[in-house]
């Protein structure tokens, strides 16, 4: 119904730095400690206490927005003042008017691009929990206040409004997430809200320029939600405007189980910050030395490595599969275990298949093992020294406990079986199902996969798939 | 009388730290001196808001355990030192004299509060104070005023009155306050002792409960010039937890004192003492004459844009100030006001904690800094900070320091101003341009008015310019007319 | 602001709600008319031509004034804790919470 309304987009990310303590003070940035163990006069705002600036923390924003192609510049702190119990000094110190990182772009992997506006520093609140009425904010008997997160270091990413469908803001959410671990800068993890997204949704009409009332949705905790809570918001507004009413602009909690976006209630003054420059900070200018330093720290980032990957594929399109297949590995930081493997000669269509699907499906375990014994592995198999299901169950216990895929194909008994007891075996195979065999005869193909799986039964799984085929069209020819 | 020797006044702090390095005076005997003289006269001035009676013991203690094993007690050894309360003291309850931080004893010790006990000193007591150091009289403390040990029908000054009064009674050879508007210099002069302002960024702010975090500084209160250079540069120094203290290293000031004045230019600042009461100028034209008597080049200079200072002071100061009280709110230490929810809670609170003054300057610097008002209010008053300290600068191209009154008045009676805000305001016009600018200025106690009421000449210097400053500071005193002893004092505090 | 470029106390009222304090229609006025004093007096200010001058938000010239990222020891909780008005779970208490975060 929404079809005569284009949506405008942007979105604002909140990143946790991967810093080992906090923006203004030495207080662990943990995860998951005791409540409020993690805590000093600083980051709990004890009268008295000031902040000093994490030069981590500053070297992984510029290492963001470096990544986001924007321009570092000389930068300010302010105090944007409201009151919030989770807030130790009812004000946070945030980067208003001049910000480290303005003015970059990011580069999907569908081609477009979404403009960032700025990627500022800033320190993250404490967790409130609200006890009684189910959870609910409003229903809450009361309220417990932790401090641990509080002061704990944070980027927001600011998009321009240049995303248009609820597709295009979850390809940016992920890219960014990958180039927000490819920097080393953040882990980039949505359901431990390391990485938290808000979206700016409007609509106008389709093809005209004039932006339209926007609402700000919270608490999207996964890529889903973050799709699933625009094509809400966006039938929600299509409805109103279609109904000759206006769009008030708000913010909106997006409710997971119920599958709607709810307003939230802001005071008239809610948004009367206050914002001024913090006195107890002086201002961060990165000259140009500083700024090459952390730019020589910085890995490619994924859409470069995602090319060198298809590269080895030679000149030619990439198959849809085979980019997921790709995308998987990059995302996994996996990409270095194909290239070794393809240098040294492995098929890289094989190499690309057992990276993306069973070390992908371990990725810590993947990123511990050790090229060269991965690398032995994908050969025994494109040699047929072991099938592919040996392959797979090789690997797996190579990702759980290490070791020598030879030694460990040895001791399940996987040596695969030499060419001429293969034949005999499936004659015997063959012989034993008379009118199976003449079906196949007859042309149906579908009876390979019965006829391997009765090879495989006789050979305890030791014969290879594909052998096991060629067999049989030997016979049938 | 260049390079003369040391004024004839005695130097009780120092006298004292020199009879325990020498072991001639324990520090055990001298803090139940000082112990006694509080017990004997604060119940009349309530300069302290608590007295240190075990801790203060137990560090004599063991400053004297010290000389005995002859390792080096420090320059201030076994000195009592009377804390404005609003330096934080690990266990102590740090009160600012606000009911809102009822009960809260910080975890931490004040950088300045370490260096001190670095130094051999020991803290006697928290000194009553202006709630929040907002004020002029220390009238506006939720534990009554300190009255002045002069006459004690009228205020000390503010916001560091109790520590002034401590320092001019005898209750405590050495204090310290802090002065984001004059609130050390203010009351040194209305109780006729020596109150420095050092330059922004020279003392470490890390445990000095934040008033207006661009203008607070902690600096001394002393009988001496002497000792409030010591004490400064005890004090002084880079502190990795304040981000906004210079890297350079203090200059030794005590070392300069008695270099003279000879050839020193020095700038009378027509806004400085024109428009004072009579009998203050007159003060403070007598101590320039006498610079000139000692060989400095006395020259009167007019700076206009000193006359904004104090507008643009009572905009920057509360818009700050009403950021930096914001974290008052019943959560996490202090009074709590219970109520149904939590904002009603946080309002309730406040209403009950803060007293009149304190609610005034969280209006009025919410206000200045609230949305439609920035630019015209706190903006504006930003680049009159600017013009105040290029006019400075182009005065210091012409003198080495500048010359002028610390208050418009002497003493006032208790409560003749508490219904007029912007004349209480008026008393910080002549200190609250060192502190937009960040310079460093100091308080001598000059003679006294018609009823002997005491009266401070300030003297000003540029950014670091401490050193020629507590030089010249040094030959005014020298010069100063003798003060009678103030009515309110410790019979057996003399040393 | 009313007409007279005094504060109504409608404006104090705004204000005091952003300041969170509870204040009286009687202190509202008091108030009020203290401020439009003293914003009379600040008029002297905001009436100076300051074309051109930069603001000064702070008396430094100090730039990159940071520290390395080191942990250093945090507080103990139970002494955290005793100082507030209400705890449960090793948690701050407080009543519960009207508006939202933002
Ligand atoms: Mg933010
Ligand atoms: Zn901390």
């Amino acid at each position: 119904m929404s079809a005569p309304w284009e949506p405008v987009i942007g979105l604002e990310v909140h990143c946790e730095l991967s810093t080992a303590t906090k923006l203004f003070c030495g207080c662990r940035n943990a995860f998951g400690e005791e409540p409020n163990t993690d805590v000093c006069p600083v980051c709990l705002g004890l009268p008295g206490s000031l902040p000093v600036l994490n030069i981590r923390a500053v070297e992984y924003a510029m290492r963001i927005g470096l990544a986001l192609n924007c321009e570092v510049r000389p930068s300010l702190f302010h105090r944007k003042n409201y009151f919030y119990p989770d807030m130790p000094k009812d004000y946070q110190i945030s980067q208003y008017d001049a910000p480290i990182n303005v003015g970059g772009w990011l580069e999907l992997p569908d081609g477009s691009r979404v403009r960032v506006e700025r990627a500022h520093m800033e320190e993250d609140t404490g967790k409130t929990s609200h006890i009684g009425g189910g959870g609910r904010i409003h229903d809450a008997d009361h309220a417990l206040v932790d401090y641990n997160r509080a002061g704990v270091p944070l980027v927001e990413i600011v998009s321009a409004p240049d995303i248009r469908s609820s597709a295009q803001a979850r390809l940016y959410a992920s890219e960014l997430r990958g180039i927000l671990v490819a920097t080393g800068a953040s882990d980039g993890r949505m359901e431990e809200g390391s990485m938290r997204v808000d979206a700016n949704v409007s609509l106008r009409p389709a093809g005209t320029f004039e932006l339209g009332t926007r609402c700000e949705i919270k608490n999207l905790n996964s890529l889903r939600s973050l799709g699933r809570a625009i094509d809400y918001e966006v039938e929600r507004q299509a409805g109103l405007l279609e109904a000759g009413e206006k769009v008030v602009q708000q913010t909106r909690h997006w409710n997971e189980d119920e599958g709607v976006t709810v307003a939230l209630r802001s005071k008239e003054e809610a948004f009367d910050y206050r914002y001024f420059p913090e006195p107890d900070l002086v201002p961060v200018v990165p000259d140009p030395a500083w700024q090459a330093e952390v730019a020589a720290s910085i890995g490619p980032m994924p859409a470069q490595r995602r090319a060198k990957l298809a590269g080895l594929f030679g000149s030619t399109e990439p198959t849809p599969a085979r980019t997921d297949q790709i995308a998987t590995v990059v995302e996994h930081g996996l990409d270095g275990l194909v290239a070794a493997a393809v240098v040294a000669g492995v098929e890289p269509g094989l190499a690309l298949a057992r990276t993306s699907n069973e070390a992908a499906a371990d990725p810590v375990g993947a990123r511990r093992l050790d090229p060269g014994v991965y690398v032995a592995l994908l050969r025994m198999e494109q040699s047929g020294k072991l099938s592919a299901t040996q392959a797979k169950t090789v690997l797996t216990e190579m990702l759980e406990n290490g070791g020598d895929p030879a030694e460990i194909a040895r001791r399940r008994g996987f040596e695969a079986l030499e060419a001429d007891s293969l034949a005999t075996v499936v004659a015997d195979v063959v012989a034993a199902h008379p009118d199976e065999w003449e079906r196949y005869r007859a042309g149906d193909d579908k009876l390979v996969g019965f006829f391997t799986g009765q090879v495989m039964r006789a050979t305890s799984n030791r014969a290879n798939g594909k052998a096991v085929a060629a067999e049989l069209s030997r016979l049938r020819a | 009388m260049t390079g003369a020797a040391p004024g004839p006044m005695a130097r009780p702090a120092l006298d004292l730290a020199r009879g325990v390095r020498e072991g001639s005076v324990s520090a055990a005997e001298v803090v139940e001196r000082y112990l006694g003289a509080i017990g004997e006269v604060d119940g009349e001035l309530h300069a302290f808001v608590t007295v240190l009676h075990e801790s203060a013991r137990r560090e004599a203690a063991e400053v004297d355990n010290k000389v005995a094993a002859g390792e080096d007690p420090g320059p201030l050894a076994g000195v009592p030192v009377a804390v404005k309360d609003n330096m934080c003291t690990r266990g102590v309850a740090t009160t600012c004299s606000s009911r809102i931080l009822d009960g809260w004893c910080p975890p931490y010790d004040a950088t300045v509060v370490q260096r001190l006990r670095a130094a051999g000193a020991i803290v006697i007591g928290k000194t009553n104070l202006d709630e929040f150091a907002m004020g002029s009289s220390t009238e506006n403390s939720a534990f009554g005023p300190t009255r002045n040990p002069h006459d004690p029908g009228r205020v000390p000054g503010g916001s560091s009155g109790g520590s002034a009064a401590a320092v001019a009674a005898g209750l405590a050879p050495l204090a310290l306050g802090s002065d984001t508007g004059g609130s050390i210099r203010q009351p040194a002069a209305l109780c006729g002792v020596v109150g420095m302002k050092p330059t922004y960024g020279t003392v470490s702010r890390y445990g000095l409960v934040a008033f207006a975090s661009s203008l607070d500084q902690i600096g001394p209160l002393s009988t001496t010039v002497g000792e409030s250079a010591v004490v400064f540069d005890v004090i002084g120094g880079q502190d990795p937890l304040d981000s906004t203290c210079l890297e350079r290293p203090v200059p030794r000031s005590a070392s300069a004192l008695d270099d003279g004045v000879q050839g020193l230019r020095v700038g009378l600042v027509t806004e400085l003492v024109d428009g004072v009461d009579a009998a203050v100028g007159a003060r403070v034209r007598e101590a320039a004459e006498a610079l000139a008597g000692a060989g400095a080049n006395v020259e009167e200079c007019t700076i206009p844009e000193l006359r904004h200072g104090l507008p643009a002071y009572y905009l920057l100061a509360p818009a700050e100030a009403s950021s930096n009280l914001s974290r008052y709110d019943g959560v996490r230490y202090g009074l709590r006001v219970d109520a149904d929810t939590a904002e009603a809670m946080n309002a309730a609170t406040r209403a009950a904690g803060f007293g009149p003054e304190v609610k005034r300057r969280i209006m009025l610097g919410t206000y200045a800094l609230s949305a439609g008002y920035y630019e015209a209010y706190y903006g504006q008053a930003q680049k009159v900070r600017t013009l105040i300290i290029d006019a400075l600068a182009t005065a210091y191209q012409r003198f080495d320091v500048l010359l002028g009154a610390t208050t418009p008045t002497t003493a006032f009676a208790l409560g003749s101003k508490v219904d007029d805000p912007w004349a209480m305001y008026l008393s910080d016009v002549c200190t609250v341009p060192s502190n937009l600018a960040g310079h460093p200025a100091v308080s001598i106690p000059y003679g006294a008015d018609d009823s002997g009421l005491p009266v401070g000449v300030q003297v000003l210097a540029p950014a670091l310019g401490e050193p020629v400053m507590f030089q010249v500071a040094a030959v005014v005193e020298r010069s100063a007319p003798r003060l009678a002893p103030p009515r309110v004092r410790a019979g057996t505090a003399a040393s | 602001m009313a007409d007279d470029g005094g504060l109504t106390r409608d404006d104090a009222a705004y204000v005091a709600r952003l300041a969170r304090i509870d204040l009286t229609d009687e202190e509202l006025d008091l108030y009020a008319g203290q401020l439009a004093t003293v914003l009379r007096h600040a008029a002297q200010v905001a009436a100076l031509d300051t074309e051109g001058v930069e603001p000064t938000a702070h008396p430094l010239p100090l730039r990159n004034v940071t520290r390395p990222d080191e942990p250093r020891p945090c507080l103990d909780r139970a002494e955290v804790l005793a100082q507030a008005p209400a705890v449960e779970d090793g948690r701050f208490r407080v009543p519960p919470i009207l508006g939202e975060a933002l």
